[in-house]
């Protein structure tokens, strides 16, 4: 079974309404909503603990909302020779605690996440008449390649190119800071030594300090 | 039973009570304790032991929103700060003014050891020039001490803690006694680039001093020198430095330090301040008020228990208020204690704080290494236009210093966000060879500057707003004046033009020094409010931070400062600190208090 016919499988088993065909966001919320009340890890939280996405407060993303997260994040980082794509690492469950969280800066970000991945949808169905989960790469990224860059975007794709600046730094926040990220992208610290060395004179030679 | 309940403390005698336990009241209690007077300690936050609680080694990825700030943890998950920030829930604070340039920030924790438990470690010595800034320039006040005052109890801090630096000496930047410090670890690709370059726009770089030991402290020569004919204090030292490790070169200072690495109040003072018997801590109690004996001396304080809500008294030969800066005024103001001169609260100050950061392709692609090194700036740059500040060449007084960082550093939300201003915005395998090319390419240079205290900011109470305990706040006023407002230009122009000197380029233009300077308060320098001086009219205390008004009550943190030098107050704080301590010694000694 191919990729895409297996992620068609899931939008069925994902939908709360059997007759969902992926007509954008109509057969199901987008997401629940924040609770008005709802509230943070305190300002004195267990700091030595695993924290999991969904811990501190509920997650609120909708499947189908997951699935376009989770191919956007993969569009933006995608499995290469270094390291697998941002979905394998957790960056949707990631993503979905960023945007769920009860403080004003997540807030924000979510009043810009939500209409982006709608926006992204309702693209996708306009383009091609499939789901963006659904789509192929050459497909995705012709969408994308009209938003990607918030300084070369035409002005009807400014708002959803501010959207993909957004969706990407939280993607490369979320992919960065797990170990296989750190490791992918050159972070060798956080190890206890016994001395610090300094840096070696291949380093020095490179900035031409020696 | 060195912590005990508020209940335990009202049936104890005590010679001293120091009301706090960051730099300034971990100081008091450290120097008193060791030299055998009998300490009640009072902190208005929660006991802290970051033996335990330190969240050694934790990556981004364990921490919500990956260990990003948010309004309960300002800066950040994983930072030592517990029920604290720029607000406590239940303790507001107000400005007078609804202008932000005129608002005033008040960075607050309520933990025992304070602010020390996060703090930057920076530890630089105010020099020569910094104690008379008044007779050099006519601006500000002068204070009633020389460096030559000071500088033995310099030594003696940096000793205790454990500071390394290196050996320059530069025109108001002094160095330490030979065998003080520790030795600086190695520079970082960025801070020699940061180096070669500067001096090419005549900025020099030197070793930062900071309280991180690069080596174990000898517990053989040191106590020696810190308590001399205490053999009782110099067992208990030498014991305690030997429970200390040397830096293992990893994991972010600003979570504190399990391995008692760095300074903290709870790592370094107060563990032998214990050991001695003569220190009892009661966290959870706020002080409200210093109380007044019918012959005017203090009798004690009243304080609140947090978990109860119960009122006690405690009562001592002498009170020490070494709450941080404004916390001690504010419980001035409330006692109505000290204040004939009506200065309490004036002439309140922070570090002006500008800065800007680059990229320098230079750094781009670096051969994989080790940088955590110890964690914030290795190097630095002093003030280094005296001369031509004197001479009138500069349009505003006094100086600033750079901390700068740079390198490959524990991965966050802000790694690899933010590069369209480089890449122009990219996606997929191009993205990925974009985050690895420009990770540890960036550099950051932040202004620490000197602000003038002046008529305009001040901290008063609030005539109507009350925190949860029914204690009157403070209301802020704050003004910068054209000094500082110029210094934040032209600390964004000169870090521009070494970003320059780098080959790299700025990610953002630099900005009007109104634009560029940080609102008051935000550096979290704030010193002044009960300044020291020689004239009862026109200052608080002495230079022991005795109060004129009462001989028996004395200020140990940064409120009694006469200026803010861009040192960064915490090492002067703790060498003051020490200094008053030996004061009040003496005069219990002799019986005069």
């Amino acid at each position: 079974m191919d990729r895409r016919t297996t992620i068609k499988w899931m939008f069925a088993a994902a939908a709360t309404v059997p007759a969902l065909r992926v007509h954008g966001y109509t057969a199901e919320p987008l997401a629940r909503d924040v609770a008005a009340n709802q509230a943070g890890y305190g300002t004195d939280p267990v700091l030595a603990r695993d924290w999991k996405p969904g811990g501190p407060w509920p997650l609120t993303l909708g499947a189908h909302a997951r699935l376009t997260t989770a191919a956007l994040c993969d569009l933006i980082i995608p499995a290469d020779d270094v390291s697998p794509a941002a979905s394998a690492v957790g960056v949707v469950d990631f993503i979905d605690e960023w945007i769920s969280a009860p403080y004003p800066q997540q807030r924000g970000d979510r009043e810009i996440v939500l209409p982006g991945l709608e926006w992204m949808e309702a693209e996708a169905q306009k383009r091609f008449h499939e789901a963006f989960a659904a789509l192929d790469e050459k497909q995705k990224s012709a969408i994308a390649d009209d938003v990607c860059s918030p300084a070369r975007a035409r002005p009807e794709f400014a708002k959803a190119a501010k959207f993909f600046s957004k969706f990407r730094d939280l993607t490369a926040g979320g992919f960065y800071t797990t170990p296989i990220g750190m490791k992918d992208i050159g972070y060798t610290g956080n190890v206890p030594l016994a001395k610090f060395d300094g840096p070696p004179l291949e380093a020095l030679k490179k900035a031409g300090l020696a | 039973m060195p912590f005990i309940t508020s209940a335990d403390a009202d049936k104890n005698t005590y010679d001293v009570i120091v009301v706090g336990s960051g730099a300034g009241g971990g100081q008091t209690a450290y120097t008193l304790t060791m030299d055998g007077a009998r300490v009640l300690m009072l902190e208005a936050g929660r006991r802290y032991d970051p033996a335990v609680e330190t969240p050694m080694m934790q990556i981004n990825s364990e921490a919500p929103l990956r260990g990003s700030g948010t309004p309960e943890k300002p800066f950040g998950f994983y930072d030592a700060t517990i029920d604290g920030g720029w607000n406590v829930p239940g303790e507001p604070y107000t400005s007078a003014s609804d202008d932000p340039a005129r608002q005033f920030q008040w960075w607050r924790t309520r933990m025992l050891g304070g602010r020390t438990n996060h703090w930057g470690r920076i530890s630089l010595r105010n020099g020569t020039y910094d104690f008379k800034p008044h007779a050099r320039d006519g601006l500000g006040f002068d204070w009633p001490m020389d460096y030559a005052d000071l500088a033995p109890y310099y030594d003696k801090v940096e000793m205790l803690i454990g500071v390394y630096g290196g050996d320059d000496d530069m025109e108001n930047t002094p160095r330490s006694s030979k065998g003080v410090l520790l030795p600086p670890p190695k520079p970082r690709v960025s801070d020699l680039l940061v180096k070669q370059r500067a001096a090419k726009v005549g900025v020099p770089v030197i070793p930062m001093h900071r309280a991180v030991m690069t080596t174990r402290l000898d517990h053989l020569r040191l106590p020696k020198l810190l308590h001399p004919g205490n053999e009782k204090a110099q067992a208990i030292l030498a014991a305690d430095m030997q429970k200390r490790s040397a830096c293992i070169w990893a994991t972010p200072c600003g979570r504190g330090c399990s391995i008692r690495a760095n300074y903290q109040s709870t790592t370094v003072h107060l563990p032998p301040a214990l050991d001695t018997g003569n220190l009892d801590i009661v966290t959870d109690a706020m002080v409200r008020e210093v109380t007044r004996r019918k012959d005017g001396r203090a009798e004690g304080v009243v304080y609140i228990d947090r978990k109860t809500g119960a009122e006690h008294r405690a009562k001592a030969r002498i009170v020490v208020l070494a709450a941080s800066a404004l916390e001690s005024v504010r419980i001035l103001l409330n006692s109505g204690v000290a204040n004939s001169s009506g200065k309490v609260g004036k002439y309140i100050m922070d570090t002006v704080g500008a800065g800007i950061g680059g990229q320098i392709p230079l750094l781009e692609n670096m051969p994989l290494h080790n940088e955590d090194g110890a964690d914030f700036g290795h190097m630095y740059t002093p003030w280094w236009l005296y001369q031509e500040q004197l001479a009138g060449k500069l349009g505003f007084a006094r100086g600033y210093h750079f901390e700068f960082g740079g390198g490959r550093r524990m991965p966050d939300m802000g790694t690899a966000s933010g590069l369209e201003w480089l890449n122009g915005g990219t996606y997929g395998r191009k993205f990925k060879e974009d985050a690895r090319r420009y990770f540890g390419s960036f550099v950051y240079f932040s202004g620490r500057g000197e602000m003038i205290p002046n008529e305009d900011s001040y901290a008063e109470l609030d005539p109507k707003v009350k925190d949860k305990f029914g204690i009157p706040v403070l209301r802020f006023h704050w003004k910068w004046s054209p000094h500082e407002i110029g210094q934040a230009a032209h600390m964004q122009k000169a870090a521009a033009e070494i970003i320059e000197a780098m080959g790299g380029k700025t990610s953002s233009r630099p900005q009007a020094g109104e634009k560029a300077i940080k609102q008051g308060g935000v550096i979290i320098h704030e010193v002044g409010g009960a300044m020291m001086g020689t004239d009862p009219k026109k200052s608080v205390t002495n230079s022991f931070g005795q109060c004129w008004d009462m001989k028996n009550l004395f200020i140990t943190d940064g409120a009694t400062l006469c200026s803010n030098a861009d040192k960064n107050p915490t090492l002067t704080i703790m060498a003051l600190a020490w200094r008053a301590s030996d004061h009040m010694l003496g005069l219990m000694k002799r019986k005069e208090l």
